[in-house]
């Protein structure tokens, strides 16, 4: 229409969050490492089911904040990535009947690769525009895996059912001295956290390191980054690569824990929940990834409990609330907290 | 006291302990029955994509108080605890988990949708607490040796699918036959019975095209099976797009014998908003009275089913298919409780479930009704067809069955 | 070649659809400088309304003028009760609001008017158009009044006072406050505007798709995608792009073999993205230059 160009001043999307908040302290890390590893002594074996859901889903949020509170890069299409992962793990522990710990890191890499080659058409994108193709790729990702070439391998539209491991031997031959008998809901859910935790400390590492100083120094101002040297295009790829590793990593544990995969259980819906699990958790503050997964698994059911008929509105109403109160998440409850905490101890 | 008296007493309870220690010896229950109370759960997805289907699981939960008003079955009142998966088959297995092991109910009755309970299949199994008159048409519910805590309830599709195949060969030996299916479990199962029906014939079918539920229309696929020159266009469609179709049918002037699948056969959801002027001469089959239908208002089964509508639920669109459908498959859970008397164990559930003898719900058309024994866990088989005239389906020939 | 046409006119029917929806993503871009996810569900949500006010007994046009006024006051109450306050929240935050917006519309429609489809009339009659049997008349009609709209936003936007502050107010939100543009109130006013196209998008398509609480889910990526292949700043390019969207879908399912028909959708939103990919702003968008 016009050949006018717009100037235009773009603030960041995302507003820059000191890499020292982005954690927790030790102390605290510790407190909360106790009481995942203590609460499954105490609860029935669909409790820790669902606290199993809440680390994977925890993983999926986290590794979404890497990607847009690291790299101010925006994704909708998480659930893509997370189903690549669990269709990985799902095919090669049923088909080609590999142990189900060694599918993880197949899972990893697989999704790694295919965030890395979606990160570079992404590349050029931006904003509503890197919004709209990763909402493309989560509306697509159902019907690429029931696409009838895929049949043999993906089950097509039935879906492929998956064993859940029993605990390994050796636990069990340890428990056996105390008398005691581990049930697969709580080897699997020790499992999970163990992977959790390390993926939790290596990304607190990543961000700490120099490509999560590139990643900030993308997401703070792209044309400032490229121009003290910062390779943007390989760092922007980058984030879409570890974050689509991370996914897959939990899209694999998903599988297994739930022990069924189909192309129902990963449309955009699940995408648009772990959107508002990271923002419910505060976008850039890694601790809150639990936080937010926590909101995506139980508000829902706490919505239904209140209303049949109108749980979604109950949901939204609750959301509304939650976004009121504290616009940037968990993470402004957390850093009042620590106001409060600093200010006691002056005294 | 005086002696006579005490031993009066004695003896008196002496007669109550034993007739209370018999009755215990009678009574037998698992996790989820008492002498009171009666716990059932259910799945159904009250939000998300299927949400229209969140009725069946509303009108069960009303049909359920109409039981306890009436004084429960054999005493003893249902809870009916039913829980929101949005149509996910990892909620479903969530909340599958949830009725199981925290609300500790006896069974789960009428689990909705093929991917949910193809999820929470193996669990129930594995844990032996019945997975009762699931709500899909898929054919895989009816394998007593593998499943023996699994059952369907409805018409499989592709039993249904192969009723079609069958009037095909015997009317329209010749017939050209263009196919548009929901490319999801549904669409497929029923695309193979159609097939399997067709047998060698199958090349009858000279163009299929498969819609995603996400496409907004379906007019392209419409344009695309007209030209390839067909007279018969078989519709495995749900409501929405069955009625899309049978519109645009009728605005392109294409005039094939159209048959339509049993899901999308209602009056009232689809007939209706899609005219009635363009639904004449469609085809279908049906096991279930259609509540909009004029034809069964002085039914005595629709009679009480409209009765329970105006006391129990009555917000219910009586238009609705699925209304009926709770009310039918709630029905036959009833049945099923009230053969089991005292003996509310889980494996007594599956065996009085897998007992039924010529049950007839209010809701089934006249002739069918609903037979299982422990190697046949399908309990409608029958349908019969029907012809779309006037404003509302006239049956036709004889009760079949689809095995 | 017969089939290669009917598949071109299916496509423009159904891209009118698109475009209509893509005019009213264009109308809220242009006001609050993102896409409302919420958009489509303010859609159906007023047509619904059109629709009962029909069932009580109104006629067509009359239910249409009313649904029109109602939808812009309630897109200005929307914006000041619940997207005013979220003003100075992050961008993230807001687009989480335009979620729970979403659930709140979906749910409240499915409890009211239930999930059963319903028949919604259409004023221009569904007979074949001038003899086509591949568009209708109403289809016509829908095109007919998706230029007409284009027309007027076009002018708005271009030629009247409060079209050119409503843009400078969503581009330059400092500079226009400067000059004296109440920009909090241009925001609300674009909302009341865009709820009203979204009707009227929602009762010419309501015809077509039926009305139900989900109708509008899946047209909104459409919408979306059209609008952004056009260029979210033009309400031109964002007609044309719902055409080009619903003709390259039919002509990709029906020409690409093996997976065409199965992936009509992937492939038509691959295509869209390799053209923004190349032109990043669409294609009739103007191009944005970053400063430091």
């Amino acid at each position: 229409m016009s050949a006018v160009q717009e100037v235009v001043t773009e603030a960041p999307v995302i507003e820059a969050v000191p890499k020292r908040a982005m954690t927790l302290g030790a102390g605290t890390s510790l407190v909360m490492l106790a009481l995942l590893i203590l609460v499954p002594f105490f609860v029935k074996n669909f409790i820790i089911f669902q606290l199993t859901m809440l680390l994977v889903y925890g993983l999926a949020v986290l590794a979404l904040n890497i990607l847009t509170g690291g790299s101010g890069q925006f994704s909708l299409g998480q659930s893509a990535f997370y189903a690549v992962g669990a269709y990985t793990s799902a095919i090669l522990i049923e088909n080609a009947g590999m142990n189900y710990a060694l599918t993880l890191p197949v899972a990893g890499f697989i999704c790694f690769l295919f965030g890395f080659l979606f990160g570079l058409p992404a590349l050029r994108l931006s904003g509503v525009y890197l919004a709209l193709a990763t909402f493309a790729l989560a509306t697509a990702m159902p019907q690429i895996l029931k696409l009838g070439y895929l049949e043999a391998w993906t089950g097509g539209v039935q879906g492929l059912v998956v064993t859940k491991p029993d605990p390994p031997d050796i636990v069990q031959g340890v428990l056996a001295w105390f008398h005691l008998k581990m049930s697969q809901d709580m080897w699997f859910y020790y499992f999970t956290l163990a992977i959790t935790v390390a993926i939790y400390v290596l990304s607190l590492n990543l961000l700490r390191s120099r490509s999560g100083r590139a990643f900030m120094a993308i997401r703070d101002n792209e044309i400032a980054a490229s121009a003290m040297g910062v390779d943007v295009a390989l760092y922007k790829t980058l984030a879409f690569g570890v974050s689509a590793a991370i996914t897959g990593i939990a899209g694999g544990l998903g599988a297994i824990a739930v022990q069924f995969v189909a192309p129902d259980g990963y449309t955009i819906t699940l995408a648009i929940s772990l959107f508002l699990g990271m923002v419910v958790g505060g976008v850039g503050w890694l601790p809150g990834s639990i936080v937010g997964s926590a909101f995506i698994i139980f508000v829902p059911n706490i919505a239904e409990g209140i209303s049949k008929g109108l749980s979604g509105a109950v949901f939204g109403v609750i959301l509304f609330i939650v976004i009121f109160l504290v616009p940037h998440g968990a993470r402004q409850v957390a850093m009042v907290a620590q106001h409060l905490l600093g200010r006691l101890k002056k005294r | 006291m005086t002696l006579s008296k005490r031993r009066l007493l004695i003896a008196a309870i002496a007669v109550g302990l034993t007739s209370t220690c018999n009755a215990l010896a009678q009574k037998k229950y698992d996790t989820g029955a008492t002498d009171t109370e009666i716990k059932i759960g259910n799945i159904m997805p009250y939000s998300g994509p299927a949400s229209a289907y969140g009725v069946i699981g509303k009108t069960e939960a009303a049909y359920f108080n109409k039981i306890n008003a009436e004084g429960g079955i054999n005493g003893r009142k249902i809870k009916f605890i039913s829980y929101d998966d949005s149509y996910s088959p990892p909620k479903a297995v969530e909340q599958a988990r949830k009725l199981v092991e925290s609300d500790e109910v006896l069974l789960i009755f009428n689990p909705l949708g093929t991917p949910s309970n193809t999820a929470i299949q193996k669990y129930m199994n594995a844990k032996k607490v019945p997975q009762l008159f699931v709500a899909t048409g898929a054919t895989k519910w009816d394998e007593p040796k593998q499943f023996p805590w699994t059952m369907g309830w409805q018409p499989s599709y592709q039993g249904e699918a192969r009723i079609y195949a069958k009037y095909l060969l015997k009317t329209k030996p010749d017939a050209k036959i263009a196919v548009l299916y929901q490319n999801d479990d549904f669409g497929k199962d029923y695309l193979k019975g159609l097939k399997d029906g067709l047998g060698a014939k199958s090349s009858m079918i000279i163009a299929e095209e498969g819609y995603e539920t996400s496409e907004p229309s379906i007019d392209g696929h419409i344009v695309k099976l007209k030209a390839s020159g067909a007279d018969v266009f078989i519709s495995i469609t749900t409501p929405k797009f069955a009625a899309q179709a049978i519109k645009k049918l009728a605005e392109m002037n294409w005039t094939p014998l159209h048959i339509l699948t049993n899901v999308s056969a209602s009056v009232g959801g689809v007939i209706k908003p899609a005219g009635f002027e363009n639904s004449q001469g469609i085809l279908s089959a049906a096991y279930a009275k259609d509540g909009a239908d004029p034809q069964w208002n002085n039914d005595p089964g629709m009679k009480k089913f409209f009765d329970f509508l105006a006391k129990y639920y009555p917000d219910a669109n009586k238009l609705d298919g699925s209304v009926v459908y709770g009310y039918g498959a709630a029905q036959t859970m009833v049945k099923v409780l009230q053969m089991c008397g005292d003996d509310l164990t889980r494996a007594n559930v599956m065996k009085q479930a897998a007992s039924l003898k010529d049950f007839t719900p209010d809701t089934l058309l006249p002739g069918i009704s609903i037979n299982t024994s422990p190697t046949d866990f399908a309990p409608i088989k029958q349908l019969q067809m029907m012809r779309f005239k006037g404003e509302k389906w006239e049956l036709f020939g004889d009760i079949i069955s689809s095995e | 070649m017969d089939l290669l046409l009917n598949q071109i006119l299916a496509g423009i029917s159904t891209g009118a659809i698109y475009a209509c929806m893509a005019l009213a993503v264009v109308m809220i871009y242009q006001a609050i400088d993102h896409l409302n996810f919420a958009q489509g569900e303010m859609a159906m949500f007023s047509t619904f309304i059109s629709w009962q006010l029909m069932q009580w007994g109104l006629p067509y046009w009359v239910a249409f003028a009313i649904t029109l006024v109602l939808s812009f006051i309630g897109g200005i109450v929307i914006e000041r009760l619940l997207f005013k306050p979220l003003a100075k929240a992050p961008i993230l935050t807001n687009v989480a609001g335009f979620i729970a917006l979403f659930a709140i519309l979906n749910s409240s429609a499915g409890l009211i008017w239930d999930f059963t489809i319903k028949e919604y009339p259409t004023p221009f009659g569904s007979s074949p158009f001038l003899g086509s049997q591949l568009i209708s008349t109403h289809q016509a009609g829908m095109i007919g009044v998706t230029v007409l709209l284009l027309i007027a936003l076009y002018v708005f936007f271009r030629y009247t006072r409060i079209g050119l502050a409503m843009r400078a107010a969503a581009s330059v939100p400092e500079s226009a406050r400067l000059v004296g543009i109440n920009t909090s109130w241009m925001i609300a006013l674009g909302w009341g505007m865009a709820a009203a196209i979204g009707s009227i998008a929602g009762m010419l398509i309501a015809p077509v798709v039926f009305l139900e609480p989900n109708m509008m889910v899946s047209i909104l990526l459409y919408g979306f995608a059209a609008a952004v292949l056009g260029g979210l700043t033009s309400p031109f390019g964002a007609v044309i792009g719902g055409f080009l969207v619903g003709i390259i879908e039919n002509l990709a399912g029906t020409y690409i073999p093996g997976v065409g028909n199965e992936l009509k959708l992937p492939i038509a939103l691959a295509l869209i993205i390799t053209v923004l990919v190349i032109k990043p702003a669409g294609l009739f968008g103007r191009p944005v230059v970053k400063r430091v």
